[in-house]
C-alpha cells in the first residue's frame, strides 16, 4: 500500500508536490476516488488525496461563475447551482455505478480532469468549453494559475484546456473555475418508437439540423430500451429514438408541436414530461444499463454522428454485445463479453475501417490487469503523440503526477 | 514597442532565403519587392509597422510543410498571416523574418449538412462560412464585426468572438477540428467531425495561440440552423448603475440573449449623429437586448426583459416589431467605430473583461483617468460577458497625444485586472498587451505558458516577439529546482 498525503489548502498541496520531487516520489492524485476505474491504473509512491480541499472560493451567480477547489463534491455544487435556478451545462455524468461504487461520490476536480460531458455535449458543450480557470502546482513545483474569473477571456496560451481533461498528468489542481448557466425551467423529450439504427441516425441528423433546438439526441436500441427505468420508454417494447427540448415553456410546446408534426410520416410517437425526461437522460448519461456488470467491459466512442450506426452495429453484432447512441449517433457506448484485450484490437480496427482516424475509442470498463496492459485511451499516430509527450513533459518533466494513466510511460 | 533586436547574420542572407523559398513556392508566391512588402507592414494595429525580409504564399499543404521545415532548418523566424485584421498586431512582421500568408488557401473544401459542419481552408473569411451554407438555413456562429474581411485561419489563431458569443460561445466552442504544420514541418490533425480530444487536448490550446505554436492549414467548423426569429429590445438608463442592473437581472432571471450591448452617452451621441437611427441622447446608458429562437421562445422573453428593464428604471424602451426595426437598433451599435472616428481624428480601441458588477466603477474610473490626460473615452461594451470596448479619441498629429492614448490603454487594462478580469476579451495579447501581461500573469503563469510553447517551437522561430513579454529560454525553462531532498514541511497530513 502506497502512502497517503492528505493537504489540506493549496499551499500545502505545493510543499507535497515539492517534497515528493525532492524524495523523487510519484504521486497518484485522488479527489473523491469515484473515477479510479477510468483510464490506465496508476502505480505510484504516494496517494495525494485533495478531497479536503472542498472549499467554494466563489459563486457569482450573475456573473455565471464559480470557483472551487477540487475536491467539493459534484452533488453538493449541483444542489448549491440548483438553488439558484443554474447548472454545469454539460450535464456531468456520474460513473460511479458504472466501476460498481455508489452513485454522488464524484469530485469536481475529478470531473474537470477526466473531461467528459453528458448527452447535453452535443449541443452546449463540455467541460473544455466550461472550464474558464485552474489553479495549480505544476511537475517543477510551482504554483501556477491559468485562464481567469471571467466567461470572455483570450488573454496568453488556453492552458485550461488542455489541463481539463488530462486525467491528473499535467498539474495537481488546487481550484477550478467553471462557466455556469440558467437552467432550463422546463424540458420534454419527443420519443420515436421502432426505427432501425439507420434511419435513427438520419432522423437525429434531421432534427438536429432543423431550428428546433433539440438539445441532445438519442437512440436505444430495444434491447437497452427494455431495462430503462422509465415506464413509457419500457412500454414501447421496441427501439426508441429520443429528441430532447429545454428552454422556457411555451418554447417547448412549440418546438415539440412542430417536431412532431415534422417527423410525422416515420411511425408511432409518444412524448415524455419533464420528470421522466431529467430521469431517462441521466440513465443516458451514466450508461446506468452497463452499471456493475459482472465481467462484461464497456467502451465509448466519439465518431462524426452519421457514421454510428456503422459503427454500433457491427461491433454489437460480431461482438454479441449491447450499444446505444448518445450525441447524435456520434457517441456509442458498448457493452461487451469479457476478453483479455477488452476486444481493443478489434473495436479499434472495427474503428478505423468505418471512420479511418476520424474518432477515438476509450475503454471505459475493463479489470485493472488488462487496463494495465491494453490502451485504454485511443493509441495516437506517432508524430501526435510525440507532441502530446513533449507537452506533458514541460508540465511534469520527472512524470510525477499520475504516471502511466494515461498510456504507458506517460 | 521593443521587438526582437533583428539578426544582422540573417538579414544578410536574405537573398540566398528568397531562392530557396522560391524553390519550394514557385512563381509570385515568394515577394521579396520592397514596394510588394509594404503592403504587409502592418495588421489592424496600425499603430505598429515592420516591413518583412520576405512575404511567402504558399498555394499547398506540403508547401507550407517545406517552407517551415527550411525556416527551422535556418533558424529562420515566421509570422502567420491570414487577412491581417488582428486589432492587436498578432501579424506584425518582423525585419528578420518572413511572413507566411495564408491568404491563397481560400476554398470551401466541404459542407457536411448531415454532421452539422464545414471544413475550410484558413483564408476563407469568417463571412463567407455563413455565405455557403446560408442557403439550407445554416450559419457559422462566431461573428466577430471583421467577419467581411477577417479568415477563419486567424479566427483560430486568435479564438475571435462576437457579439453573439454569450449565447452561441467563442470561435474555440464552434471548432471541431484542424489541420496544423509545425515548426520542423510535422502536419498533424488535430480533432474532425467527431466530439471531444481522444487524449490531451491540444485543439482546444492551439486555438487562440496566436500563431506561436503552429501554422494552420484546415479548419472543420460547426455549423448551426440560424433561429426563426431575431427581436431586439432598445432600452435607455438615466445612470450606468441601473443599465449594469439590468442586465444582471437578465441572466440572473435565466435569460441568456442572444446579444447583450451597452453604450456610453459619448458613444450613443457619436453613432446617432452618424446614422441617425433615433437613439435617445437624454440617456447615460443604452442597451440592445437581442432574443433569438422559435417566434413562441422569443415574444415570450421578450416580455420577460421588458418587465425587467421597466423595473430597472429604463426611461426609455422599445421592441423592435420588425427586422427593419431590429436592424435600425443594431445600425447604430454597428456603426459605433466609424462614428467616433467622425468625432476625432483618431481613436484607439481596447479590449479588456471585467466582471459585470465592477461596470459603474470602472467605467467612473476610466473617466477620471481619461479627464486627469485630456483625453476622452467613448464606451461600447459586451454587456452580456463583460468584455469591454473603450475607444480611446485622441490626434496623432499633436506630438505626444499617441503615446498618451497608449498609456491611458495600458492603465485602464489594469484596472480591468485590479478589479478581477482580463486584459482582453477577444482581440488577442499580440504585441499590443504583450508588456501588459505581467499585470495579470505571475512569473510562474508565464513560464508555464512559455513551457508549452518550448513543446511546440523550442528555438522559438514562431511569431516570437508577440504574446511574451520575455522571449523564452526553453533549456532554463525545463529544469527542474530541487530543494536539497529536505521535506520541508513536516507538519503535512500523512496517513
Amino acid at each position: 500500500m502506497p502512502e497517503t498525503w492528505k493537504p489540506k489548502d493549496a499551499a500545502d498541496v505545493a510543499s507535497a508536490v515539492g517534497d515528493a520531487l525532492s524524495a523523487g516520489k510519484s504521486l497518484e492524485l485522488i479527489g473523491g476516488g469515484s473515477r479510479r476505474g477510468f483510464g490506465r491504473p496508476v502505480e505510484a509512491d504516494v496517494v495525494l488525496d485533495l478531497s479536503a480541499l472542498t472549499e467554494v472560493l466563489t459563486y457569482q451567480p450573475e456573473e455565471l461563475i464559480l470557483a472551487v477547489a477540487p475536491g467539493a463534491r459534484l452533488a453538493e455544487i449541483e444542489a448549491m447551482l440548483g438553488e439558484r435556478g443554474q447548472q454545469l451545462a454539460f450535464e456531468p455524468p456520474d460513473f460511479g455505478p458504472l466501476w460498481g461504487l455508489p452513485a454522488g461520490r464524484g469530485t469536481i476536480g475529478g470531473l474537470v480532469m477526466t473531461g467528459r460531458g453528458g448527452p447535453r455535449r452535443l449541443s452546449a458543450g463540455g467541460p473544455r468549453d466550461h472550464c474558464l480557470g485552474v489553479k495549480g502546482v505544476n511537475g517543477f513545483g510551482e504554483a501556477f494559475a491559468a485562464g481567469g474569473r471571467v466567461v470572455k477571456n483570450v488573454t496568453g496560451f488556453d492552458l485550461t484546456k488542455l489541463i481539463t481533461g488530462s486525467f491528473g498528468t499535467l498539474c495537481a489542481a488546487t481550484e477550478l473555475t467553471l462557466k455556469v448557466l440558467p437552467a432550463a425551467s422546463d424540458a420534454a423529450t419527443l420519443v420515436l418508437v421502432g426505427l432501425s439504427d439507420e434511419a435513427a441516425m438520419s432522423v437525429m441528423s434531421k432534427a438536429l439540423g432543423s431550428s428546433a433546438q433539440v438539445s441532445s439526441a438519442a437512440h436505444l436500441p430495444a434491447d437497452i430500451a427494455r431495462a430503462s427505468s422509465v415506464p413509457e420508454i419500457v412500454g414501447q417494447s421496441a427501439a426508441v429514438t429520443l429528441l430532447r427540448l429545454e428552454g422556457v415553456r411555451p418554447s417547448v410546446t412549440a418546438r415539440v408541436a412542430h417536431l412532431a408534426d415534422t417527423l410525422q410520416a416515420l411511425g408511432p410517437q409518444a412524448l415524455l414530461g419533464r420528470e421522466q425526461s431529467v430521469a431517462l437522460w441521466k440513465e443516458i448519461a451514466d450508461a446506468a444499463w452497463f452499471a456493475g456488470g459482472g465481467d462484461t467491459v464497456v467502451w465509448k466512442l466519439s465518431v462524426p454522428p452519421s457514421k454510428g450506426a456503422a459503427v454500433g452495429a457491427r461491433l454489437a453484432g460480431e461482438l454479441s454485445g449491447r450499444c446505444y447512441y448518445d450525441w447524435g449517433g456520434g457517441g456509442i457506448w458498448f457493452e461487451l463479453p469479457g476478453a483479455d484485450d477488452a476486444h481493443a484490437a478489434h473495436v479499434r480496427r472495427v474503428l478505423n475501417e468505418v471512420v479511418a482516424g476520424d474518432g477515438h475509442a476509450t475503454l471505459m470498463r475493463a479489470p485493472d490487469a488488462v487496463r494495465g496492459t491494453e490502451d485504454v485511451f485511443q493509441p495516437l499516430a506517432p508524430a501526435l503523440a510525440a507532441l502530446t509527450r513533449r507537452v506533458q513533459q514541460q508540465f511534469d518533466p520527472q512524470g510525477i503526477f499520475n504516471p502511466g494513466r494515461m498510456y504507458g510511460g506517460l | 514597442m521593443l521587438m526582437p533586436t533583428p539578426d544582422a547574420g540573417l538579414l544578410a542572407r536574405r537573398a540566398e532565403f528568397v531562392s530557396a523559398l522560391r524553390a519550394i513556392v514557385p512563381g509570385e508566391g515568394v515577394i521579396s519587392d520592397d514596394a510588394e512588402l509594404a503592403a504587409y507592414e502592418c495588421d489592424g494595429l496600425t499603430a505598429y509597422r515592420q516591413r518583412p525580409m520576405i512575404v511567402v504564399l504558399p498555394t499547398t499543404v506540403d508547401q507550407v510543410s517545406r517552407v517551415l521545415a527550411y525556416c527551422h532548418s535556418q533558424g529562420l523566424k515566421v509570422v502567420p498571416r491570414g487577412a491581417g485584421t488582428s486589432l492587436s498586431g498578432g501579424a506584425l512582421p518582423l525585419a528578420d523574418g518572413i511572413i507566411l500568408g495564408l491568404g491563397k488557401f481560400n476554398r470551401i473544401l466541404e459542407v457536411d449538412y448531415e454532421n452539422r459542419c464545414a471544413v475550410v481552408q484558413p483564408g476563407v473569411t469568417n463571412l463567407a462560412v455563413t455565405q455557403a451554407v446560408a442557403s439550407e438555413g445554416f450559419y457559422y456562429a462566431p461573428d466577430p464585426s471583421s467577419q467581411i474581411a477577417c479568415s477563419i485561419g486567424g479566427n483560430v489563431a486568435e479564438n475571435a468572438g462576437g457579439v453573439h458569443c454569450l449565447k452561441y460561445g467563442m470561435t474555440t466552442n464552434n471548432l471541431l477540428g484542424v489541420e496544423v504544420v509545425l515548426i520542423d514541418g510535422t502536419v498533424l490533425r488535430l480533432g474532425g467531425k467527431h466530439l471531444d480530444p481522444a487524449a490531451l487536448d491540444l485543439l482546444g490550446v492551439v486555438c487562440g495561440s496566436e500563431g506561436l505554436l503552429a501554422v494552420v492549414t484546415e479548419v472543420t467548423v460547426r455549423i448551426l440552423q440560424a433561429p426563426e426569429t431575431q427581436r431586439a429590445l432598445l432600452m435607455g438608463f438615466a445612470e450606468v448603475e441601473a443599465a449594469g442592473a439590468c442586465v444582471a437581472a437578465v441572466i440572473a432571471a435565466g435569460i441568456i440573449p442572444a446579444g447583450m450591448e451597452m453604450m456610453d452617452r459619448l458613444a450613443i451621441s457619436a453613432a446617432e449623429a452618424f446614422v441617425k437611427v433615433g437613439y435617445p441622447l437624454d440617456v447615460e446608458a443604452l442597451l440592445i437586448i437581442e432574443l433569438d429562437g422559435p417566434p413562441a421562445e422569443v415574444d415570450h422573453l421578450i416580455e420577460v426583459v421588458r418587465e425587467i428593464g421597466e423595473g430597472c428604471g429604463a426611461s426609455y424602451l422599445r421592441i423592435s416589431m420588425n427586422e427593419d426595426e431590429r436592424k435600425g437598433f443594431w445600425a447604430g451599435r454597428k456603426a459605433a467605430f466609424p462614428a467616433v472616428g467622425r468625432i476625432s481624428p483618431d481613436y484607439y480601441c481596447m479590449d479588456g473583461t471585467i466582471p459585470r458588477a465592477a461596470l459603474p466603477k470602472v467605467l467612473r474610473r476610466m473617466n477620471e483617468l481619461a479627464d486627469g490626460c485630456g483625453l476622452r473615452i467613448a464606451n461600447v461594451f459586451h454587456a452580456g460577458d463583460g468584455n469591454l470596448h473603450p475607444l480611446i479619441l485622441y490626434d496623432a498629429d499633436k506630438p505626444g497625444e499617441l503615446h498618451k492614448a497608449e498609456e491611458l490603454g495600458a492603465a485602464i487594462l489594469t484596472l480591468c485586472v485590479e478589479v478581477g478580469g482580463v486584459l482582453t476579451g477577444e482581440h488577442g495579447v499580440g504585441v499590443e498587451k504583450r508588456d501588459l501581461m505581467e499585470v495579470q500573469f505571475g512569473p510562474a503563469d508565464l513560464e508555464q505558458q512559455q513551457r508549452l510553447k518550448c513543446a511546440f517551437d523550442d528555438d522559438g522561430l514562431l511569431n516570437p516577439g508577440k504574446v511574451f513579454p520575455k522571449l523564452c529560454r526553453c533549456a532554463e525553462l525545463g529544469r527542474v529546482h530541487i530543494h536539497g531532498g529536505k521535506v520541508r514541511f513536516p507538519e503535512l497530513d500523512r496517513f
